[in-house]
């Protein structure tokens, strides 16, 4: 947790988001402030509750005054600071850094488990993302199957580390952690070893719930297994005529 | 490289807007979608002439179409070869549903070796002679591309399939010479 | 201990020591070692104990800068400076007893192997951070007193107050040395001003550019003077605990600054109550595992502390939240490696080099297509043409200079047309690159700029920690297209889409490494972008 820890007496400031004029709490970050005021802010990597990683850089926005862009998520609130939260040049920006986010992995919408209910799905409609121009790295990526309630596949990760971070510091297990680096990076569970051989995790699922795409999922949710048992009806018929 | 119908429509088409289409490595799922227009495409018959398409009789693509519609990914040298043909003739090119925007479903092969991916198909799956199919058939390219990958696409209209209400938006807009914005609509895998 | 007593301890010293009439010494660093000194080290001492006739003592010392032309060996009496030595360049053990018996005053230097030191390598030069690299034994720590050394330290431990230390520096107009050129008294102030408590000093020694090796160079040749620079810093900002984050692919220097500690501990110029004060400070090495974005600030905190080597979004700096959340002072090798003469000499004094904004020399490494390969140091301020033409030697086998890249992978080239520039900070950013930490790579007329982008394109793309999308998948993709480029297979659209990359990745990428990958493209794109277009396909 990068950000220094809020002190308990905290001012309130005034700063002017788009044009609107706010009022925040000394300690909150653009974005918090942001999504209380239903100001739309794409993000993938930060979620409400886990701390600040700044890596999905899709929270951008202007500052005026500041040479950079700034991540919403790790920018605190200051008085008189005034954003822009969706300028030509962000929206461009994002849309990139939604098609480079396709074309890392193998992220195929139309059989994932997750279609319909997708964060990256419905960024790349937000942003305007109806191709991708990069070519897809076509890179294939296992699947983890060997515990008994939950299952990732690596071809639909993101990388945005909230399993990690669930795990670390809401679940208190750290089963999770990232190896690799680059794009070689991947989610491990135990030092990469089979999750289903994990001494450390709880089988608390979390994990599986934060996970904005179809990465992390339970098992039995796939296509492939909505196996049906249909052999009740031919003894329920049995049963029935033989009375 | 969006573009509306420019006013001036290929000729012999009684001021009708010409439309071609045709399934590259697809299921043909898109154009079943466009089908289920149902009672919209006898309204939609009086705007356009579909003059190429699965969907009618005729053999050869026109010199000149103002709408060209691509279904399915890249995937053979036949694929290539049709996307090619389609953009030298057609004025605007859209590619429509997900494998023709991100190769979808024919694109899983690309982590593979094409040459597992047949052995898979063609023998390692087969009970009964198994052979590699040489003749009649069109050769498979090395890694299956989306249209855009291989010709400039103008219009993409992702979806698996597109549902016919985006279909009739996307053509409605098109043929009222204004721009559609397909992500209103329609989203990877919807 | 005050200033007067450590001249009595080096006076003590230079008695024990008897000094010889003459020093033979072999240069020990990396980069002649890997050409051969150690047998020729060897055979002259040897030799020299044969030697009744005179006084002379065999003496393995740092970098003498003209790494080209190693093994090298200097013939001079002690304490000499390098142009007052004879200078014998690529030596072997079988050369040894020559050089030996032409070693003393009278005799005629083996001229066959002679490297004449009144050439502008040699001569214009200006060597203030590396003054006792080549001269002083690194691995002694009484030889680093001897030649004045920690006198800077007891100086300012003894009569300075922590304010006056941190003013001093600040006068020097010294700025940081790894890159970014930030002023070092503003930095160490803000340190200092954080409320008392624990802190921290960090030396990044993880010098990773390819094609740069001035930090190697000096923690090979003078590691005390960075555990001096070090340790006055911290006194200044209030530390008590600092780090050395060197790479371990630096065995030589690892060992080199791992004796100066031990030695200088011993001596009590380091630990508690150093030289009987009530001053502590600690080091302690932490060796990178061979990841370039460990020299980021915020990663290579992260890596000290035992985590993954990731950066982490700034602000907050390290100066607030820093080590274990402790305000943290980070400086460079180098930038420390200055502190002991400012401490000396007064900070007025180094701001009388250089040009107005950039005080003081720069050490740097001379690599690629040009003749004099090697280390070398001059004011801020000396003209790009003179560092490559007169210094450099110019480019070998009578090929033309086409550009030279300064910042590695972070930084641009700089073709012909630009090479009267002074070079400091503010003018190399002018022309789209940057000073780095001080690596630079000469390119002749043969090479393709596509390739030269690509490399540093690949490298970036290796080294991307692969925390921020734009710059672990943005890297690929634009490897991809200068790939693709260098194929004469892309189209126009792809280059466009390589410049849109450059600027998305530039813009936000959550670090320097990946806010500065596209440097080397957007620099050959501005300069030799016909290059570019003569290869689309």
């Amino acid at each position: 947790m990068p950000l220094p820890a809020p002190r308990t007496n905290v001012r309130v400031v005034t700063l002017n988001i788009n044009g609107q004029d706010l009022s925040a709490r000394e300690d909150e970050t653009v974005i918090e402030l942001c999504r209380e005021n239903k100001i739309p802010i794409p993000s993938l990597c930060w979620m409400d509750g886990l701390s600040v990683v700044g890596a999905c850089r899709l929270c951008v926005v202007e500052i005026a005054g500041s040479p950079r862009l700034q991540a919403a998520c790790s920018t605190r609130v200051r008085e008189g600071m005034v954003v822009q939260t969706s300028t030509d040049r962000l929206r461009r920006y994002r849309r990139i850094l939604v098609e480079l986010l396709f074309a890392e992995r193998n992220h195929v919408c139309s059989v994932c488990v997750s279609n319909g209910h997708c964060e990256l799905q419905w960024l790349a409609q937000t942003c305007g993302v109806d191709h991708v121009r990069m070519p897809y790295r076509g890179v294939g990526y296992s699947l983890d199957s060997s515990h008994e309630m939950f299952r990732v596949d690596h071809n639909r990760c993101v990388l945005c580390t909230r399993c990690v971070r669930v795990c670390d510091e809401i679940e208190g297990a750290h089963t999770w952690d990232v190896m690799g680096r680059g794009s070689g990076c991947q989610v491990v569970t135990d030092l990469a070893k089979p999750w289903g051989d994990s001494g450390s995790c709880t089988s608390c699922g979390k994990c599986v719930q934060v996970c904005p795409t179809g990465a992390l999922v339970k098992q039995g949710t796939s296509v492939g297994e909505m196996v049906k048992d249909q052999q009740f009806l031919s003894i329920l018929a049995r049963r029935r005529s033989n009375r | 490289m969006s573009g509306t119908m420019s006013s001036d429509r290929a000729a012999g088409s009684g001021g009708k807007v010409t439309v071609a289409t045709t399934w590259l490595d697809g299921c043909s799922g898109c154009h079943m979608s466009f089908l289920d227009l149902d009672e919209r495409l006898v309204d939609l018959a009086e705007l356009i002439d579909i003059v190429y398409s699965p969907l009618v009789d005729t053999k050869d693509l026109p010199e000149q179409v103002d709408l060209g519609i691509l279904e399915g990914s890249i995937s053979s040298d036949e694929d290539l070869h049709k996307a090619r043909e389609f953009r030298t003739r057609c004025k605007l090119l859209l590619s429509l549903g997900d494998c023709a925007v991100n190769g979808n479903v024919p694109a899983m092969r690309n982590p593979f070796k094409l040459d597992d991916v047949i052995e898979r198909a063609y023998r390692d799956n087969v009970d009964l002679h198994p052979q590699i199919p040489t003749e009649g058939v069109p050769r498979l390219l090395d890694k299956v591309r989306p249209i855009h990958g291989v010709v400039d696409v103008d219009i993409f209209v992702p979806g698996c399939p597109p549902h016919a209400d985006t279909i009739h938006y996307v053509l409605t807009e098109l043929i009222a010479g204004r721009t559609p914005d397909p992500s209103r609509v329609t989203r990877f895998g919807a | 201990m005050n200033l007067d007593d450590l001249a009595d301890l080096a006076a003590k010293y230079r008695n024990e020591a008897q000094e010889p009439e003459i020093e033979v010494r072999v240069c020990m660093a990396a980069s002649c070692q890997s050409s051969g000194a150690v047998p020729v080290l060897d055979a002259l001492r040897a030799g020299c104990g044969d030697k009744p006739e005179g006084n002379c003592k065999v003496k393995g010392v740092g970098c003498m800068g003209l790494c080209s032309a190693g093994p090298l060996i200097a013939v001079a009496p002690p304490a000499a400076p390098l142009e007052e030595a004879v200078i014998y360049r690529d030596v072997t053990a079988e050369d040894a007893p020559e050089i030996l018996a032409s070693a003393f005053p009278g005799s005629t230097p083996v001229e066959r192997l002679r490297c004449p030191t009144d050439m502008p390598f040699f001569s214009r030069q200006h060597k203030i951070v590396l003054e006792n690299a080549g001269i002083v034994d690194p691995n002694s720590f009484r030889g680093y007193v001897m030649a004045g050394g920690y006198a800077a330290m007891v100086q300012a431990l003894s009569e300075m107050p922590p304010q006056d230390v941190i003013n001093e520096v600040t006068t020097s107009g010294l700025r940081g040395r790894g890159g970014g050129g930030y002023p070092t008294g503003l930095k160490w102030s803000t340190v200092a001003k954080m409320p008392a408590g624990q802190k921290y000093v960090i030396c990044n020694a993880d010098e990773g550019d390819p094609g740069a090796f001035m930090d190697r160079a000096i923690l090979e040749s003078d590691p005390h003077r960075v555990l001096e620079g070090m340790a006055i810093a911290a006194y200044a900002i209030g530390a008590n605990k600092g780090y050395v984050y060197v790479r371990a692919e630096y065995p030589l220097a690892v060992e080199r600054l791992k004796t100066a500690i031990r030695k200088a501990k011993r001596a009590g110029f380091l630990g508690n109550h150093i030289c009987e004060t009530q001053f502590n400070f600690d080091v302690e090495i932490r060796l990178g595992a061979g990841a370039f974005v460990c020299g980021e600030e915020t990663a290579l905190m992260a890596s000290v502390e035992g985590g993954r080597g990731q950066p982490r979004p700034r602000p907050p700096y390290p100066a607030e939240y820093g080590l274990w959340g402790s305000p943290t002072l980070i400086n460079n090798v180098e930038t420390y490696a200055n502190i002991a003469p400012i401490i000396t000499n007064g900070g007025a004094w180094l701001a009388g080099i250089g040009t107005e904004k950039s005080k003081g020399t720069k050490v740097f490494a001379l690599a690629g297509t040009i003749v004099n390969t090697g280390l070398i140091e001059v004011d801020m301020g000396t003209r790009l043409r003179d560092i490559i033409f007169d210094i450099g030697g110019g480019i070998p086998n009578g090929k033309g200079f086409k550009a030279v890249q300064t910042g590695g992978p972070s930084g641009g080239c700089v073709p012909e047309a630009h090479l009267d520039l002074p070079v400091d900070y503010d003018s190399l950013k002018t022309l789209g690159t940057m000073m780095g930490s001080g690596g630079m790579i000469v390119m002749d007329e043969t090479s393709n700029m596509v390739d030269v982008a690509r490399f540093f394109m690949e490298f970036c793309m290796d080294e991307s920690c692969g925390k921020c999308i734009p710059c672990r998948t943005g890297t690929q993709q634009m490897h991809g297209l200068l790939d693709k480029i260098a194929r004469t297979e892309a189209s126009r659209t792809d280059l466009e889409l390589l410049e849109e990359l450059c600027e998305v990745v530039q813009a936000t990428s959550l670090c320097g490494l990946g806010q500065t990958a596209p440097n080397p493209v957007l620099s050959t794109l501005r300069y030799f972008r016909q290059e570019y277009e003569q290869q689309l396909g």
